[in-house]
C-alpha cells in the first residue's frame, strides 16, 4: 500500500484524466454519435423493412383468401344457377305432363258422356223401334190370328224374321 | 486469418522481448562476481524496471528516445529528459539541480546528493513532475490512435450504411458494449448518455492493454495513477446522474427500520467509494501481475542453467502471453462492466418494494 501511495504519479495522474477527457468529448462528437446513429437508423431500416415485408405478406395472404372467396362463391353460384334451372326444367316438364294428362281425362270424360249420350240416345231408339216393332207385330199377329191359326204361326214366325233382320 | 495473425504477433512478441532481454543480460553477465545471485537480483530489478514509468522511451539497449520533462517548481520547468543521461547525470536547468532516483525526479545540489532517512528512503524535495513520460506519451499515441480509427470509421457511414474496412470488426464491438453492456445494466431509458464514457473506456482499456503486450514493452494500466483516474471518473459519473432513489437508498434506506437505517447509511456511502476503488484495484492488480508473472518466466531461461531453460521458458511464456491476450481484452470488458452496472444503479427508477 505504502509503495502504491508512493508510486502514485500526479503528473501522470494528470495527463490520464486530461487526455481521457478529451478523448472522450472529440469521440462523442466525431466517432460514437455518428456511428451510434448510423447503427441505430440502419436497425431502424431493417426493422421497417421486415416490418413491411411482413404487411405485403399478410396483404397477400388477405388477397390470396378474398380470391379464393369469389371464386368458391362463383362456384356456388354457378352451381345454383345450374339446379335451378334443371329444377325449372323439371318442373316445367312435370307441369306439361300432369296438363296433358288432365286434358287427355277431359277429352276422355267428354268422348265417354259423348258415347254414353249417343248409347242412351240409340238405346232409346231402340226401344221405340222395338215398341213400334212390337206394335207392329203385335198388329199384324192380331190380324192374322183373327183369320187362321196357321197363318198367325207363320207370321209371328215372319214377323220375328223380320224384326232380327232389323 | 485474424486470429492466425494474432498468434503470429505473440509469438514474435515472446521472442523479440526474449531475445533483447538475453543480449541486455550478456552484456552484463561477466562484470558480476557471484553470477547467480546476481542474474537473480537483475532479474527482478529488470521486471520492476519494466513495470516503471520512465522519463524517456527506451525501446532497446541503446535505442532511446528523450521525451520532454516539465516540473513544477517555482513555475514550469521545461527540458528534454536526455540531460538526465538515463539516470546518470544531474540535469540542470535555470539554476536548478534535478536528479532521477528510481524513476523519479529529485531536487538535489550540483552533486547530485540524495540524503535518505532510516526507511533508505530519499527525502530531498520532489517537484511536481508534469513529465510526458513514457506512459503519458503512449497514452497520447492510443488517444490519437483511437480518434483517428474511430472518425474515420464514423466518416465511411456517410457514403455507406455498411460498415467497411476495419469497421467491419469495430462495429460488432460496439454494438455488443451497447447491447450486452449499456443497455441491460443501465435500462432502454438512460443508457445513451454514458455510452460514450463506455465506449471510450472500453476500446481505451483494451488497445492499451493489448499494446502493452507488445516488445514495446508499454504498460500503462499497470500504473495505479492511470487506474485511478479511470475509476473516479465512473464514481464522479455515477454520483453526479444519481437520481433521487439512489441517494435514498443511500441515506435512508427504505423498508428497513429506523436504527438499521442509521446503521446502513455510512456502509452505504462507504460503499459508493469501495465500488470505484475495486476498480481501480482490479485493473491495476491484473495487468501488474500479468506482466511481472510473465517476465519471471521469461527470467526462468537465465536461472536454469540447462538445455530445458530455454523451451521450457518459451513454452510457459507463449502460452502465459495467450492468457494475457484474454486478460487484457477481459479486464476492459469488466472494467466497462462494472462502470455501467453502477451506472444502472444510480439512474434506476425504482419502484415500491
Amino acid at each position: 500500500m505504502e509503495k502504491l501511495i508512493n508510486d502514485f504519479s500526479v503528473g501522470l495522474f494528470f495527463w490520464q484524466t486530461l487526455l481521457f477527457l478529451v478523448l472522450v468529448f472529440f469521440l462523442r462528437k466525431f466517432a460514437w454519435k455518428p456511428i451510434l446513429e448510423a447503427v441505430e437508423g440502419r436497425e431502424e431500416g431493417i426493422k421497417n423493412a421486415l416490418d413491411a415485408a411482413d404487411k405485403a405478406k399478410a396483404d397477400m395472404e388477405v388477397l390470396n383468401a378474398d380470391n379464393e372467396r369469389i371464386l368458391a362463391e362463383a362456384k356456388a353460384e354457378r352451381d345454383s344457377l345450374l339446379k335451378e334451372a334443371r329444377e325449372m326444367k323439371e318442373n316445367i316438364i312435370t307441369e306439361a305432363k300432369e296438363k296433358a294428362s288432365l286434358e287427355a281425362d277431359k277429352v276422355m270424360a267428354s268422348a265417354k258422356e259423348q258415347i254414353n249420350n249417343e248409347k242412351q240416345k240409340a238405346v232409346t231408339e231402340l226401344k221405340n223401334h222395338v215398341a213400334s216393332l212390337s206394335i207392329e207385330i203385335a198388329e199384324k199377329v192380331l190380324k192374322s190370328e183373327l183369320k187362321d191359326a196357321d197363318k198367325q204361326k207363320e207370321l209371328v214366325g215372319a214377323a220375328l224374321k223380320e224384326a232380327e233382320l232389323n | 486469418m485474424r486470429v492466425k495473425s494474432t498468434l503470429l504477433t505473440f509469438v514474435f512478441t515472446v521472442l523479440l522481448s526474449t531475445a533483447s532481454w538475453a543480449e541486455h543480460h550478456d552484456a552484463n553477465h561477466d562484470t558480476h562476481a557471484d553470477p547467480e545471485k546476481d542474474i537473480k537480483a537483475e532479474i527482478k530489478e529488470f521486471i520492476a524496471h519494466h513495470l516503471q514509468d520512465t522519463h524517456d522511451f527506451h525501446l532497446t539497449k541503446g535505442v532511446s528516445f528523450p521525451l520532454p520533462v516539465i516540473l513544477w517548481d517555482n513555475g514550469f520547468q521545461v527540458f528534454s529528459s536526455s540531460k538526465f543521461h538515463h539516470g546518470e547525470t544531474v540535469a540542470e536547468h535555470n539554476g536548478n539541480f534535478y536528479k532521477l532516483y528510481h524513476g523519479k525526479v529529485y531536487k538535489t545540489d550540483a552533486e547530485g546528493t540524495i540524503t535518505y532517512d532510516d526507511y533508505h528512503h530519499a527525502v530531498n524535495e520532489k517537484p511536481l513532475d508534469f513529465s510526458i513520460t513514457k506512459n503519458v506519451s503512449f497514452i497520447l499515441i492510443v488517444s490519437v490512435l483511437m480518434m483517428w480509427m474511430f472518425s474515420r470509421m464514423a466518416k465511411s457511414y456517410k457514403t455507406n450504411p455498411i460498415p467497411t474496412g476495419i469497421g467491419r470488426f469495430l462495429e460488432p464491438i460496439i454494438v455488443y458494449v451497447r447491447d450486452d453492456i449499456a443497455r441491460p445494466n443501465i435500462g432502454e431509458k438512460h443508457y445513451k448518455r454514458y455510452m460514450s464514457f463506455l465506449l471510450t473506456v472500453f476500446f481505451f482499456v483494451w488497445i492499451i492493454n493489448l499494446l502493452g503486450l507488445t516488445p514495446l514493452g508499454v504498460n500503462v494500466t499497470n500504473n495505479i495513477a492511470v487506474t485511478f483516474s479511470l475509476a473516479i471518473m465512473t464514481y464522479l459519473i455515477t454520483t453526479f446522474t444519481g437520481n433521487k432513489h439512489y441517494w435514498k437508498h443511500i441515506f435512508w434506506m427504505p423498508g428497513v427500520p429506523t436504527p438499521m437505517k442509521v446503521i446502513l447509511a455510512p456502509i452505504e456511502l462507504l460503499g459508493t467509494i469501495i465500488k470505484p476503488f475495486s476498480l481501480m484495484i482490479r485493473l491495476y492488480a491484473n495487468i501488474t501481475a500479468g506482466h511481472v508473472v510473465l517476465m519471471s518466466i521469461i527470467g526462468l531461461m537465465f536461472i536454469f542453467k540447462s538445455w530445458i531453460g530455454s523451451p521450457l521458458s518459451f513454452g510457459l511464456a507463449f502460452a502465459l502471453a495467450l492468457l494475457e491476450l484474454l486478460v487484457a481484452a477481459l479486464q476492459a470488458y469488466i472494467f466497462t462492466m462494472l462502470s455501467a452496472l453502477y451506472f444502472g444503479s444510480a439512474v434506476e427508477e425504482h419502484h415500491d418494494h
